[in-house]
């Protein structure tokens, strides 16, 4: 665990000299203004992306179950996005924020919204966003489809014969059993929120952080191999490290008892 | 059981022209011409410019010494999206015999070491594992690419579920039949596990296809690069010219999401299948 | 084939009881002993013991005159039978049959000539090329017994081949597998926890109870004189009926019955007395005093469930027999088994 060495010690950019700084690497990193700000749009960032993709994908798993005719096409089309690289999503988004030739800046000029990605920290937050859930409704709508279609025909056929409304059976049949994999797809999108999404904000922010919104990854790899504070960077990953052993662990416990042997 | 309404289609067909219309768009845009795209915006017919586009894109020297091609970079992708997953299935099959067949004192020690120290993503060991690689002189070689993001458990898990719900008493059965441990493992377990080694591939294909943070810091020769670590190179490249080759740019998103694309829509199945069993 | 020797076996995992404990049996070349018992018994251990799959804790087990206490269970010469068959699924049924003797380097030609004589032996030929995915369980089985015959072993071990079978099925393979043992002649080992399974293969049982043999014997034996209360209440159904008694001076009294024994009966005290329903006859004389409970029809017999001074009683009539609520039973005295009231164990009567 060479991080959580160096992240002791105070390391000059060549790695010649490295002085031990006990915890001041992690003081500094917690107290440190900047460190709070890109913390805070981390979970701002990670609620969102983890609720919208959860809802887009929970709704169209939903109705590919329903529709009978077409269902296989639906979710060939509805997949395809899994397999795209985050950075080349973000390109394609960067592409459609465009000033020039982006679709949804114009759209939003209609509604007299200067949108200018990149430039403005707000407009890029929300592109970021965007981009991120649309990458991750595929994975989501995946478990989710799959979660639904193992939910055995007889109780669908009970709770058809006990309820009459449609909405009504989803509520208090489909989604508790689903529960199991909702839990498991939170903990998935937050990791991927905090990590995956990483190649989507190198593209956005194209290496110009300073006004830019940027996530704590961002800011590990921007510390240790751009500002060269390996230090500060070290004691932030460990942090990181941190968060996931506890996702990681849920995760673990999760899956043991929902792994079945056939 | 219920009709289904109209509304239900209108919902998907809704989503799948946000999932899949910028892809569309993207696609379409690149077979124009950059003056084109850069006067009238982003496309959704068909241009003249496919073939120009892509050769260009193909055989041009790119990035900011030109020391690559897009064509290069395609080859790039394909030995670590290969390498990654031929790697990782071979690794992480060893790994879960070891853990199910080999059953010592120490076996449920070594599980939980090997998961807690390696599911970690590789982000956040980034710098350590960074290091280790520079002392052993690996950057910018196809080993430091590919061996450093071998090194995780998520394989090794599935195929641990995997045997553990091979009976007993097939290996009871090889044994009395005269097979030891690697003849069971050859003739037994590896063609039982077929459909899982090809759902597992496509996965580990398409996440080693796609790597961007680990390329990005381990290969700086641009010779080395892979499509999805050079786009934002080429982009700032290509983009902040004077007249900006959009075209261009989306033609290399499109060979970049391609394959893996593809992949995951032909063998769709065994895909959702290791990814579901898999838990990822 | 071969005689098997299993001398003073014992099997403990760490720190339990014994699962077996100091088991003896001396089985004969060409014999088909059938091991029996309740779950848990120690039945399957001991079976995985002589085949290699579980190391022998104590005591030596001889195959052919051999201690093969070290050898890998592909070197003992035995083939087994698996509850689930444990056929490869990813083989055909060819291959699996064949799977044993390539590994053990036998020519192609041979392999072919023996599955193919396994194949018909068990009618299997029209299904050679198929995986067993593709069978029934009754085939299954038939694979499963082939891949244990192309070898030509010393001995066949089974374990509960029958019991995932439904109960149709179940009868006819235990005749054929009856049949082609003695067609083969090779010495078997065969573990059940169905009685009436046991009774029909064997030649000998050996009724296990604890990780201790309760009693070896051929099946008549076994029926006739169990060994104990323990062999008594599992051999045979319905169950032997086993109440309270006393013996004073040649009498016997269950509650308030009497009978006398001419011959002389064990020691004086309390015993534990068993009757077979079978041999418990209504008669207009003395005899023992019982209350119709309720009834069952089988058909070819009826079970007419009696109390008498609050023991239960079992008796198997013909249904011509006409019922009544009040009925006495008489007993032949050599129908009558004694055991001993503390250990269960069974007291002669001479």
């Amino acid at each position: 665990m060479q991080a959580v060495q160096s992240s002791f010690y105070l390391e000059d950019p060549f790695g010649f000299s490295a002085t031990f700084v006990g915890f001041d690497n992690y003081i500094d990193a917690l107290t440190s203004d900047y460190y709070l700000h890109v913390a805070k749009f981390t979970l701002i960032f990670t609620i969102l992306v983890t609720f919208f993709s959860l809802a887009l994908g929970l709704l169209l798993a939903a109705k590919a179950d329903d529709v009978i005719r077409g269902s296989s096409s639906y979710k060939t089309l509805l997949i395809s996005v899994y397999a795209i690289a985050p950075p080349v999503a973000g390109l394609i988004g960067m592409m459609f924020f465009d000033q020039h030739i982006g679709p949804f800046v114009k759209m939003a000029a209609w509604f007299g919204w200067d949108m200018k990605v990149g430039i403005n920290y707000f407009d890029t937050a929300f592109a970021m966003i965007t981009v991120a859930v649309w990458k991750q409704i595929p994975y989501n709508f995946i478990f989710i489809l799959s979660g639904l279609q193992s939910i055995p025909v007889s109780v669908r056929e009970a709770a058809a014969i006990d309820n009459r409304s449609r909405f009504g059976r989803f509520w208090t049949v489909t989604l508790p059993l689903l529960a199991p994999t909702a839990f498991f797809l939170l903990i998935i999108n937050m990791t991927y929120s905090l990590f995956d999404t990483f190649g989507i904000i190198d593209v956005i922010v194209k290496d110009k952080a300073a006004n830019n919104p940027i996530t704590l990854v961002y800011k590990v790899y921007m510390d240790g191999f751009r500002g060269n504070d390996i230090g500060g960077s070290a004691a932030q990953s460990v942090i990181l490290m941190l968060i996931v052993l506890v996702l990681t662990f849920f995760q673990f416990r999760f899956i043991e008892r929902r792994v079945h042997y056939n | 059981m219920h009709k289904t309404t109209f509304s239900d289609h209108l919902i998907l067909l809704f989503g799948v022209f946000i999932m899949v219309g910028p892809i569309f768009v993207a696609f379409m845009t690149s077979t124009h011409d950059a003056i084109d795209v850069h006067m009238k915006g982003l496309q959704v017919a068909w241009g003249d410019d496919f073939v120009d586009t892509y050769k260009e894109v193909l055989t041009k020297k790119g990035g900011f010494t030109g020391d690559v091609t897009g064509a290069r970079m395609v080859m790039n992708s394909f030995i670590l999206g290969i390498g990654f997953a031929v790697g990782k299935i071979v690794l992480s099959m060893l790994a879960a015999y070891g853990l199910v067949y080999f059953r010592s004192r120490f076996s449920t020690l070594f599980f939980w070491m090997i998961f807690t120290t390696l599911l970690l993503p590789l982000e956040v060991r980034i710098l350590p594992s960074y290091d280790v690689m520079t002392k052993l002189g690996l950057v910018n070689t196809y080993t430091g690419l590919i061996v450093p993001l071998l090194a995780s458990a998520t394989g090794t898990f599935f195929f641990r579920q995997f045997f553990k719900s091979v009976p007993d008493e097939l290996l009871e059965a090889a044994r009395i039949d005269g097979a030891g441990p690697f003849k069971f493992f050859i003739d037994i377990l590896v063609p039982l596990s077929k459909t899982m080694i090809a759902a597992i591939f496509i996965i580990m294909f398409v996440y080693g296809w796609n790597q961007y943070l680990w390329p990005m810091i381990m290969t700086n020769e641009e010779s080395f690069y892979t499509l999805v670590r050079g786009i934002k190179q080429i982009l700032l490249v290509w983009v902040g010219s004077q007249i900006p080759e959009y075209n261009q740019a989306f033609a290399l998103a499109v060979l970049a999401m391609l394959p893996p694309v593809l992949i995951v829509v032909i063998f769709q199945s065994w895909f959702i299948k290791g990814l579901t069993e898999s838990d990822k | 084939m071969a005689a098997i020797e299993i001398s003073s076996v014992s099997k403990s995992y760490t720190g339990d009881a014994l699962a077996v404990d100091n088991v003896d049996i001396e089985i004969e070349d060409g014999e088909f002993i059938v091991l029996v018992g309740p779950s848990g018994c120690g039945k399957s251990t001991l079976l995985r013991m002589v085949a290699g799959l579980e190391t022998i804790t104590e005591g030596e087990v001889k195959i052919g005159g051999k201690v093969v206490n070290k050898k890998d269970p592909a070197e003992r010469d035995i083939a087994m039978v698996f509850q689930n068959y444990a056929l490869y699924p990813h083989m055909t049924v060819y291959n699996n049959l064949a799977y044993g003797l390539k590994n053990r380097g036998t020519p192609k030609a041979e392999i072919a000539a023996r599955v193919n004589e396994a194949a018909r032996m068990l009618e299997l030929e029209p299904y050679l090329e198929r995986k067993p995915r593709a069978l029934s369980g009754g085939q299954r089985q038939r694979v499963a017994m082939g891949r244990a015959i192309v070898r030509k072993p010393a001995a066949f071990l089974f374990d509960e081949p029958l019991s995932n079978l439904d109960a149709k099925l179940r009868v006819s393979m235990r005749g054929e597998i009856k049949h082609l043992q003695k067609r083969l002649g090779t010495t078997s080992i065969y573990v059940t926890h169905d009685q009436l399974e046991a009774m029909t293969l064997a030649d000998r049982l050996v009724v296990l109870n604890g990780g201790k043999i309760e009693q070896i014997g051929t099946p008549l034996d076994v029926y006739h004189k169990p060994a104990s209360t323990f062999v008594a209440n599992f051999i045979g159904s319905p169950a032997m009926n086993l109440v309270e008694g006393k013996l004073t001076g040649g009498q016997l009294m269950i509650g308030d019955n009497s009978m006398q024994f001419s011959s002389a009966p064990p020691a004086d005290g309390p015993v534990t007395v068993g009757i077979r329903p079978e041999d418990l006859q209504p008669t207009t004389g003395t005899g023992i005093k019982a209350r119709l409970d309720y009834v069952e029809e089988l058909g070819a017999t009826r079970l007419a469930h009696c109390m008498t001074d609050g023991e239960r009683l079992t008796a198997a009539l013909s249904p011509e027999i006409p019922l009544a609520d009040e009925l006495t039973f008489a007993v032949l005295p050599e129908k009558v088994h004694f055991y001993d009231h503390a250990t269960g164990k069974r007291l002669s009567n001479a």
